[in-house]
């Protein structure tokens, strides 16, 4: 699986052909101390494409974002964004990207029209070009009867959309979003969704976003998968989940340890354990279940399969749960 | 250039819209000294004469110009505070990584900062009849023109910590430890001339202090007698304004190297 693969190709490698990647990074690497946070990460992104980095809470994604946005200098490594070198033209780089903050980045003792006017004259936009850009970006965001209400007032999910009209407003042509979904119910999760797609269908806007939400990450071209500062896998998720040797099974037991060297011994099967279950790969794993019960019934408390699923694919890649501490906020 | 113009003018005017919609803001930044100066000024009035005070005038008229300093302290900081958690999870995150540099930012900060304090500084000079002295046009201006530089020097000042520092209880913590001693020392709570020998030399190190004797001497800018012997105008109010552009141009430094971690 090539670092450039996408799943829309005809579209992309057209835009490809004539103008340079989105990102082309190579051995990105920063610490905080004495913490390495990102090491040797290397991966580009064509232009129109919509790429997410996949990770739970701790494996680098933030950092990432933090750097291809340009809020913190590079440390090590380079990167290349819309064909200017990310340390050495920071400025023409700024001018090109737009960023969607976790935390809002908005004004709430200012109205939404305020928000985006001081936006505007950031990027040196001013007059009748200011105005009727941002009465277009409220319009598309279908927040025109909002645009004199104080943001403070608004509600979460309508944060965000205006959050993504000022962030839109100067016509950027890649698009960066630290955790786009945090915060949302599902509802509004996915209307925001549907409108990154609009945006790269329509505009030919380059999508990078961070996410710890498997289902987020299944919507994306491509997802780059962070692990403790590395980046494991780069792939379309559907190409990801058929690395998993066919179904996932997994199995509940007391004695955990035992029963794994025991289907070892009869089946020639190595199971992992994750979080005291044991997981099998098995392509026709409902035949599996079959024969596994029939011999260890006994000792087995549950037993489940199923289709992989990107956290299959997490665990396939790491030996751990992609949920640790974080399953609270999954739904 | 016209970009930072429009820049720098875009953060100017947040400041003062946000102002404007926080009505604590205001009180907080103008009663409370008075409420200082009504109680120290009339409390000690009768009985308390520093050592040094001129002859011709009491306690209340000699602190007023030190409570126009102290409005213009609390402003600047109420100013610069936001900016610890506008960086980090606020606004000025979209600033920071806007095609502006570090050094426009600041301006924007300290000039709104500065126009904040001025304002309440000048309101303040209504209370000046109270305080027994009577205003010239004259020297409303001067006054101005030199509450304006000492606004700019404190905001500046104010930014200096903001940007280097984490959160705001350590805000605070410099706060008192830095800026409040700052101001005790620079003769706005009692005069330079009858101080002990090694605190003397604090004062005449501390560059508020010039910054408040010119204020001081724009106040009386028709009777400067009833104040006594003071530098001249032109040498403190020069020390001021290098005092303010130093301010500033540490504060754009510390800026330009604030991580945003």
């Amino acid at each position: 699986m090539s670092a450039t693969t996408i799943s829309n190709p005809s579209q992309a490698s057209a835009i490809a052909a004539t103008t340079p990647s989105a990102i082309e990074a190579s051995s990105i690497g920063f610490r905080y101390g004495d913490r390495q946070a990102l090491s040797d990460v290397n991966f580009s992104i064509a232009r129109g494409e919509i790429f997410g980095f996949l990770g739970p809470n701790g494996g680098g994604k933030t950092t990432l974002f933090k750097l291809l946005s340009t809020l913190v200098p590079i440390q090590s490594g380079s990167a290349r964004m819309l064909g200017h070198d990310l340390a050495g033209e920071t400025v023409r780089v700024r001018r090109r990207i737009g960023v969607v903050f976790q935390h809002p980045s908005l004004d709430g003792k200012l109205t939404v029209f305020e928000n985006l006017a001081h936006h505007g004259h950031l990027y040196g936009m001013t007059g009748k070009r200011l105005r009727e850009r941002s009465a277009a970006m409220l319009e598309r965001l279908e927040l025109s009867s909002r645009a004199r209400d104080l943001v403070e007032t608004l509600s979460g999910g309508l944060q965000r959309r205006v959050e993504l009209a000022k962030a839109l407003l100067h016509q950027p042509e890649l698009l960066l979003l630290d955790e786009p979904s945090t915060g949302l119910d599902p509802a509004a999760r996915r209307e925001f969704a549907n409108y990154l797609a609009h945006l790269r269908e329509h505009d030919g806007v380059t999508v990078v976003l961070t996410t710890h939400y498997l289902e987020e990450a299944e919507r994306c071209d491509r997802i780059g998968i962070l692990h403790q500062g590395k980046l494991i896998a780069i792939a379309p998720p559907a190409a990801l989940k058929s690395e998993v040797g066919g179904d996932v099974v997994v199995i509940h037991a007391g004695a955990p340890e035992l029963l794994q060297r025991k289907i070892l011994q009869r089946f020639r099967l190595k199971g992992q354990i994750v979080d005291g279950t044991i997981r099998i790969e098995r392509p026709r794993g409902h035949e599996f279940v079959h024969e596994v019960v029939d011999v260890f019934g006994d000792e087995i408390d549950s037993i489940s399969f199923g289709k992989p699923t990107l956290e299959d694919v997490f665990v396939h890649l790491t030996g751990h749960q992609f949920f640790t501490d974080t399953r609270t906020e999954v739904e | 250039m016209r970009d930072v113009i429009l820049q720098a003018g875009t953060l100017w005017q947040r400041e003062i819209v946000r102002f404007v919609r926080q009505r604590s803001r205001l009180t907080g930044a103008i009663l409370q000294p008075l409420v200082f100066w009504l109680l120290l000024g009339a409390g000690l009035k009768a009985s308390f004469k520093p050592s040094g005070m001129p002859a011709g005038i009491n306690y209340a008229q000699y602190f007023y110009p030190g409570v126009i300093v102290l409005v213009l302290l609390f402003t600047a900081i109420f100013a610069t505070i936001s900016t610890v958690e506008d960086r980090k999870e606020g606004f000025l995150q979209g600033v920071l990584v806007a095609p502006i540099s570090r050094s426009t930012i600041v301006l924007g900060q300290a000039l709104g900062g500065t126009t904040l304090a001025l304002v309440q500084g000048v309101i303040f000079l209504v209370l000046a009849p109270l305080a027994g002295i009577t205003l010239s046009a004259g020297a409303i201006l001067v006054s101005a023109a030199m509450m304006a530089i000492i606004a700019f020097a404190l905001t500046s000042i104010g930014l200096v910590i903001a940007w280097r520092i984490e959160s705001t209880q350590g805000f605070h913590a410099i706060m008192n430890l830095i800026l409040i001693p700052i101001w005790m020392l620079s003769g706005a709570f009692f005069p330079i001339e009858g101080a002990p020998a090694w605190l003397q030399w604090t004062m005449r190190l501390n560059p508020l202090t010039y910054a408040m004797a010119a204020l001081r001497r724009g106040l009386y800018l028709a009777e400067p007698a009833t104040i006594g012997v003071t530098m001249p105008l032109g040498s403190s109010t020069a020390i001021a304004i290098a005092f303010a552009a130093f301010a500033f141009i540490l504060a754009t430094r510390v800026a330009r190297k604030a991580s945003t971690i």
